[in-house]
């Protein structure tokens, strides 16, 4: 019967058979379609709970689909990052489902609520399976799902403007995808293999020819097209702030970040990381670049006057964290760019959710409409300005730990200047935020008639507010991540 | 829109596409295809049938309820296949562990993958008709 | 760079020459619908230099005849994969199709240059 053992395939099949079956499910009753969804993820949640506790039990789980033996056969590899990863994508789907439900029943037309869910299921199963994967054409076929999926996702809000974002969206992530499969048809061209840790013993003979250099380029770049780093985040502006408020959560706080666990895959299993810092010098590169990212994305942040499209420019800079504590290449530094992962995925969440229940209460979006707003819905304001903190870095948020973790990893590895940016990025990450904290706070009232406390249901004020408190608990209590970080550092480094 | 020459042509042929569509899903383990390559030629058949007669009277013979079922039906079908092999004791997809009498092990493999296969093509068939009917449908 | 080099790659050759080609079509044509047969062609170019890593001079076809000697089959997992790869092109062609005709009934052109700026 079912043990522990057959997990690794269970967390991604019981989504993706959710998605199955949704569409009939709409077909015969409607509203039985977010039932399944919540179990569905519920049930994965737990799943990931049990792998969490089992990898950190007895080490690496690996699982042979189809009772074929590694190289010949699909392997699932869950080793400590992918098990947070696993626990970071479940936690936050399951709030974002049980969210959607009020606020899918307001703002889409109800023709289109199976769509919504289905699609939402194959997100949420296609980023499973893109963790759990230790194969490299298995992991591109899972990024093609969640992809086309979030595309899908971006057009369904049903307004003018974000067709065209899907659109653009849809280009360059398109592009994206087919320069990782030449990437990773250049490597199997050399080496005859396509498992992740076969491929990094046999591409050692050939380190430091182009061809070599060649892939890990284009696994590089198509990459970061899915992960918006820098130069080529444009269609996330757009994308972020268009879409409706739990596909945003969903799209900043996991989508991009998934893109980022490609990145390290390549970069540290595929590759070593003797290679990538020295052979071929492309984490300096990208730390320049996430740097950039850091300055850039803030700068445009404190310009913006909608309130979505301002934290849609901060998802920018934050994933510039991320890139750059993996780009350090040190112990401490990738400590802190996955920690933050799991931070910024809580306060980004919270953040959207909170725009959410602002835009599903009044309607307003611009920020100096929201005045008066701290009176009106207090448990929203405050977690937004909780989760505000966490992204800040101030102690004792779970934000200020992987900035710390950030900084020590910057000086350790030698290069001060990041330390500076990333304190930089800090004080304007502070002036964009205090900006909307001070019209929600001490913004004078423009509809004076209603004075009330005046909230949104139930069913969204709680995970806005399991969320917030997740912020600062996983802040105090920091060794509970960092028990499943840490471990997956020094694997990755291979320390 | 078209004359009267293809439509009855194109009727004719209907019937004779979906046979061969159903030979190359069939023959899944001993020709090139399998089951998506013949699913995509049925619903080619399908999607002529839209073009030459029209998408009304095309839409009649696939309705839009049973499309969707054919989808989610064979996508399940599909999970459930590696479901059983998980209850059976091997792992997921490992076609080989599932007890059915009088065939040995890589003869149950060997089945098993047509099955498989003969469940994407349900799923293509419908999917791919699916589609076209959407993006050919009549906007006001 | 004599002729044996262009003609012993000659697949190679041929999938750079479409991937260009692609990537230009998708970056500088401003028609919406030309932008998505030159992702096409850039995912059919990858998918070409794919499948022609399999084939091997003198190779039969990868299914075992009983009673039939073969020295060398040809790599079946390159077909396997170009599968794959087809599927996911068809998928994305048929959503941005669709997403082209909602854009062309909400704004009634589908010229990059006037849509970006709304």
């Amino acid at each position: 019967m079912m043990t522990v053992g057959h997990f690794p395939i269970l967390v991604v099949m019981v989504p993706l058979m959710a998605a199955y079956l949704m569409p009939v499910l709409g077909l015969w009753r409607r509203r039985l379609c977010y039932p399944l969804a919540t179990v569905s993820i519920f049930i994965s949640f737990c799943i990931s709970l049990v792998l969490v506790r089992s990898v950190m039990a007895s080490g690496t789980i690996s699982y042979h689909l189809g009772g074929w033996m590694p190289p010949w056969g699909i392997e699932l590899v869950v080793d400590y990052l992918s098990a947070f990863m696993c626990i970071t994508i479940t936690f936050i789907s399951l709030l974002t489902v049980v969210y959607s439900e009020n606020y899918i029943n307001k703002e889409l037309p109800t023709g289109k609520t199976t769509l919504y869910y289905t699609l939402l299921m194959l997100v949420i199963g296609g980023m499973l399976g893109v963790v759990v994967t230790g194969d490299l054409f298995n992991l591109f076929v899972f990024t093609e799902v969640f992809s086309i999926a979030a595309y899908a996702l971006v057009a369904i809000a049903g307004k003018r403007e974000a067709f065209i974002a899907s659109f653009r969206y849809l280009l360059m992530g398109a592009i994206g995808t087919s320069l990782v499969l030449l990437g990773i048809s250049y490597l199997y061209a050399i080496t005859g293999t396509l498992n992740m840790v076969d491929l990094s013993v046999r591409l050692q003979p050939w380190y430091g020819s182009s061809i070599v250099s060649a892939a890990l380029a284009f696994l590089i770049v198509g990459f970061s097209i899915k992960t918006a780093l820098f130069p080529l985040h444009t269609w996330l502006p757009d994308a972020h702030s268009i879409a409706l408020s739990p596909i945003s959560v969903m799209l900043s706080a996991l989508v991009i970040k998934v893109g980022a666990y490609a990145i390290i895959r390549t970069l540290f299993t595929v590759f070593q990381p003797g290679f990538i810092t020295e052979v071929v010098p492309v984490a300096p590169v990208l730390t320049w670049l996430a740097a950039a990212a850091i300055l850039i994305g803030s700068l445009f942040a404190i310009s913006q006057t909608d309130l979505k499209r301002m934290l849609a420019y901060s998802s920018v800079a934050h994933i510039g964290y991320v890139v750059l504590g993996i780009a350090l290449a040190t112990e401490m530094g990738m400590t802190g760019g996955i920690l933050h992962i799991f931070n910024h995925a809580m306060a980004k969440g919270c953040l959207f959710l909170c725009a959410g229940a602002i835009i599903y209460k009044t309607g307003l979006r611009n920020i100096s409409d929201l005045t008066g707003l701290g009176v009106r819905m207090p448990i929203t304001a405050a977690a937004f300005a909780l989760s505000a903190l966490s992204m800040m870095g101030i102690p004792p948020t779970a934000g200020f730990f992987s900035k710390w973790f950030l900084c020590m990893g910057a000086i350790e590895a030698g290069g001060w200047i990041f330390a500076i940016v990333i304190l930089l990025g800090s004080l304007l990450t502070a002036v964009y935020y205090f900006r909307v904290l001070y019209v929600i706070y001490f913004g004078e009232h423009k509809h004076v008639e209603q004075v009330g406390t005046d909230e949104v249901p139930p069913g969204m004020l709680v995970p806005i507010a399991i969320l917030a408190l997740g912020c600062i608990l996983f802040g105090i209590f920091v060794g509970i991540p960092l028990s499943v970080v840490e471990p997956a550092v020094r694997v990755l480094l291979g320390i | 829109m078209t004359t009267v020459i293809i439509q009855t042509i194109s009727r004719i042929m209907v019937p004779f596409i979906q046979l061969f569509g159903l030979y190359i899903i069939m023959h899944d383990l001993v020709s090139p295809g399998g089951g998506f390559q013949g699913g995509v030629i049925i619903s080619a058949s399908m999607i002529l049938l839209a073009l030459t007669v029209g998408m009304s009277a095309a839409g009649k013979r696939a309705p839009h309820a049973s499309r969707l079922m054919l989808i989610s039906s064979g996508a399940v079908l599909f999970a459930m296949a590696g479901v059983i092999c998980i209850l059976a004791g091997g792992n997921f997809l490992e076609y080989s562990a599932v007890p059915i009498p009088m065939m040995s092990a890589s003869e149950i493999a060997g089945q098993l993958v047509l099955a498989v296969g003969i469940f994407i093509g349900l799923h293509n068939m419908a999917a791919f008709t699916t589609i076209v009917f959407h993006l050919g449908e009549e906007r006001e | 760079m004599n002729i044996d080099f262009i003609l012993v790659n000659f697949n190679y050759w041929i999938c750079v020459i479409l991937l260009l080609i692609g990537l230009f079509t998708t970056i500088a044509k401003e028609n919406l619908i030309k932008k998505i047969m030159g992702l096409n062609i850039l995912s059919t170019s990858v998918l070409l230099f794919l499948v022609s890593l399999g084939d091997i001079e003198g190779g039969a076809a990868p299914i075992i005849v009983p009673g039939v000697e073969v020295d060398i089959y040809v790599n079946p997992l390159p077909a396997t994969l170009v599968l794959t790869g087809i599927v996911v092109s068809v998928a994305l062609t048929g959503f941005a199709l669709a997403l082209i005709i909602k854009i062309y009934e909400e704004y009634g052109t589908l010229d990059a240059e006037k849509l970006i700026k709304g």
